[in-house]
């Protein structure tokens, strides 16, 4: 009895979880797995057209005579790049209409013209020209001749669905001299953008965890940068920083702070001179962290504070029979009892800001030495048009985060044996 | 001990009051008015001599009027130092001072003598200034946005810093490009698309979800520890790495430049989490109600819309909202598969806007502003809802 019921809800978990399991393996991991496929195919974005064979039809009229008539058919190959093999043509005709003459390719049965096309290479372009009459001798309506539409079909192959692989995009991928460069801007936007978030998430959930008026508003607008747009946010942004008509650029030189305009979009270094050493300082870059800080330490914000107003009073309040300051008591107290939401919070942020590609996308479209591994994949793609070296970047991604997923996992499960 | 502890108070006190000042003239700066001067020796000093007075002055005189005396002095003050400013700008300065002059007032000697005392003063200052900052700079983008909508283009170029609202010019001149927007722009459609796709997918999602989070949390089946620990990888699981390949097959299959298109991708990005936070609040449903409900003779179906459903409609309202959100601010996708501007969403019909020929930035931020507040406005009126689903699903984004 108990095995049966067993049976039974197992039935219905499969049932209950099969449409979410199907939907997420073929938008999710489908892709993922034809990822690999794609990358190690020579595919550039023009080829993914399916190559079609078309034909436009032309009804002439023929000389004094109304009881004839000439159909040409303006045939071609749409693709420009691959050919299409077995090329098959069928098209209606009225009653008691009959061909003249007829090459050997076509036949014409039962009012069926059928044509066997053969191969078109690519750009092919032929002119099928033939005379029909009326067996009755009675005037062709050009107009009902051209109501019906030629049919074509053809096979080609797909270039995805091909078994010719080359290992030319990861070559490429790996020796481009930028990729150093590639993956350290993208180290240090990931790097920097989630430190600086968590960092402005403590001050802020200190701030808002102490008693004052307009607390819970506060709580809500701390969190507006995260969830508004983001295309409304960089757009914002950018005119905020313009260098001509910018507020910030205004504003400093209004109050002669700085000299003239800086562009912080679009200026790759600045040279810094503190101390009197001269360092070179990645502007755009830096910009754009900022930014990134900006929209996500809400998040930050809103974990960190949650754990604080579970701490329990009772520790503060020995802590001032102690004699202990303000400094010493978050050290103390505060840090290590938010140190776990902070190390889960790192991880995660960093494998998302790894992969952030909208915020840099939108602000400078990945110039003056912004471009990251994200939007490396839409340029190579999408802007050079090569599919195939934009899936062997993806997968570069992909195995950045396998291994940053393995350290999150043994990370969670360490602090799960530790609880 | 005790003088250093006088000196800091003074100085952190006066600092403090000098930023906040500062704040304010930047604010007025900002509409328009021509202030190219902090003052900050002067307004240093005085502020130092002021915190020094109050503490002379202690708990002698009422509080109130202690008080109102001192934020009268700076005001005064600061109107001879500084020329021809509106009368407003000053009754803003006094404000202030009436606000950091209450906060600092109960400090007096005894105060200052006590162990820790500068440190506590220091940090009772960083979090009133943090506050003030941080919703300053938080905030300032979002006014920005919404008056440079209002602005015309002669104005923008003519004062980058005046950022004013005229209402004299009348409701039909202030709002003119929200007309234009909505008229020539098309923006109309696009937020009916965008509210049509956002819609769908939360009630895709939900009908997908549902019986998925049940089943991962209160059935047994072979496989399912499995299940859920998928569940948070693919949930890691970046679009940028879906996009090309998605790209390919959408294109063979004709499904770009359809709503159904995005649909589709949304659900299947938005499930992972929806799982996730749904069987986490299924599973704190007490065992007891379906046993009853199954002795009462119904089948799966009946139990969820009968016992789980009502018992978990605050969860599923956060997972509603919070999918809703995501997938109204989803760019990259939209970005990808729609290039007709007939099925563009809001986020990309900006994203064209932009990058189009030279749209006047009213125009631009116009939009942004007609993207921003739909959201805005659910994410204030259901906060605690979508905090909730937030920080239950907010390690995506």
């Amino acid at each position: 009895m108990s095995s049966k019921l067993a049976k039974i809800e197992k039935r219905t978990a499969y049932l209950l979880i099969l449409p979410s399991v199907l939907l997420v393996f073929s938008i999710i991991l489908f892709p993922i797995f034809s990822n690999i496929w794609i990358s190690f195919k020579n595919v550039e974005l023009k080829d993914l057209r399916i190559p079609e064979p078309r034909a436009k039809k032309l009804v002439k009229s023929i000389n004094d005579n109304p009881n004839q008539i000439k159909v040409i058919y303006k045939l071609r190959n749409s693709s420009l790049t691959q050919e299409i093999t077995n090329v098959k043509f069928k098209d209606k005709y009225p009653d008691d209409i009959e061909p003249i003459s007829l090459n050997n390719k076509c036949q014409f049965k039962s009012n069926l013209l059928k044509c066997e096309l053969g191969n078109w290479p690519k750009k092919y372009r032929e002119n099928l020209e033939i005379v029909f009459q009326n067996i009755n001798n009675q005037e062709i309506s050009k107009k009902e001749l051209k109501s019906y539409k030629p049919k074509l079909s053809g096979k080609s192959q797909n270039i995805l669905l091909t078994y010719e692989f080359t290992l030319n995009n990861f070559k490429k991928v790996i020796k481009d001299k930028a990729f150093i460069d590639l993956l350290s801007t993208t180290f240090y936007y990931t790097f920097f953008g989630t430190v600086g978030a968590i960092v402005f998430g403590i001050l802020a959930a200190q701030m808002v965890n102490q008693k004052f008026f307009g607390r819970t508003f506060m709580r809500s607008v701390l969190l507006f940068p995260y969830v508004a747009p983001v295309v409304a946010l960089a757009y914002t942004w950018e005119l905020l920083l313009d260098p001509t008509s910018g507020t910030l650029n205004n504003l400093l030189i209004n109050y002669q702070i700085i000299d003239g305009p800086i562009n912080l979009l679009g200026q790759k270094y600045v040279t810094l001179n503190i101390l009197g050493f001269d360092f070179k300082l990645r502007l755009a870059l830096t910009t754009v962290i900022i930014f990134e800080i900006w929209r996500y330490f809400p998040l930050a914000f809103l974990f960190i504070l949650a754990r604080l107003q579970a701490v329990p009073k009772e520790l503060y309040e020995a802590a001032d029979v102690d004699g202990a300051n303000p400094i010493q008591k978050f050290l103390n107290i505060t840090l290590p009892q938010i140190l776990a939401v902070i190390s889960i919070l790192f991880m995660i942020r960093f494998i998302w800001n790894f992969n952030k590609f909208e915020d840099i996308f939108l602000l400078t479209g990945g110039a003056s030495g912004t471009r990251t591994l994200p939007i490396n994949v839409y340029q190579q793609g999408f802007s050079i048009g090569d599919i195939g070296m934009g899936s062997a970047v993806s997968i570069v991604i992909v195995v950045f985060l396998l291994i940053f997923m393995f350290i999150y996992f043994k990370l969670l499960g360490k602090r799960a044996d530790e609880n | 001990m005790k003088i250093k502890n006088i000196f800091t108070y003074c100085f952190i006190s006066s600092l403090f009051l000098f930023s906040l000042i500062c704040i304010w003239k930047i604010l007025v700066t900002l509409q328009g008015i021509e202030l190219t001067n902090f003052n900050f020796n002067k307004l240093f000093i005085f502020g130092i001599i002021l915190c020094a007075i109050n503490l002379l002055i202690g708990k002698k005189l009422n509080l109130n009027i202690k008080i109102i005396l001192l934020a009268l002095l700076f005001s005064i003050f600061d109107y001879f130092i500084s020329t021809n400013l509106p009368i407003w700008y000053s009754f803003g300065i006094f404000l202030i001072s009436l606000f950091f002059f209450n906060n600092i007032k109960d400090y007096d000697k005894n105060f200052l003598s006590k162990n820790h005392s500068s440190q506590k003063l220091f940090f009772n200052f960083l979090t009133l200034f943090g506050i003030t900052l941080f919703s300053f700079v938080i905030l300032f983008p979002f006014y920005m946005m919404l008056v440079t909508s209002f602005k015309t283009q002669a104005l923008l170029l003519l004062n980058p810093l005046d950022f004013s609202i005229n209402f004299a010019q009348g409701l039909p001149e202030l709002f003119k490009s929200y007309f234009i927007v909505f008229k020539d722009y098309n923006f109309g459609r696009y937020m009916l698309t965008s509210t049509i796709v956002s819609l769908g997918t939360v009630i895709i999602t939900l009908i997908f979800a549902i019986p998925a989070a049940y089943a991962v949390a209160r059935l047994n089946f072979f496989g399912k520890n499995f299940l859920s620990t998928s569940i948070l990888i693919i949930y890691l699981f970046p679009a940028i790495v879906l996009v090309i390949p998605l790209y390919t097959i959408f294109s063979q299959l004709g499904l770009r430049n359809s709503i159904e298109g995005l649909l589709i991708v949304y659900t299947a990005t938005t499930l992972p989490v929806a799982i996730y936070m749904l069987q986490g609040y299924f599973k704190s449903i007490p065992k007891e109600l379906e046993e009853a409900g199954i002795i009462d003779g119904q089948n799966w179906l009946g139990i969820i819309f009968k016992i789980i459903l009502p018992l978990s409609l605050p969860a599923i309202s956060s997972v509603a909202l919070y999918v809703f959100m995501i997938a109204w601010n989803e760019f990259l996708f939209s970005l990808m598969f729609l290039d007709r501007p007939n099925t563009f969403t809001l986020s990309r019909a900006i994203q064209f806007l932009n990058v189009g020929a030279e749209t006047p930035r009213q125009y631009l931020m116009a939009g942004s502003v007609v993207v921003t507040l739909p959201i805005l406005i659910i994410f204030v009126y259901f906060e605690k809802y979508l905090v909730s689903g937030l920080t239950a699903g907010s390690v995506k984004g």
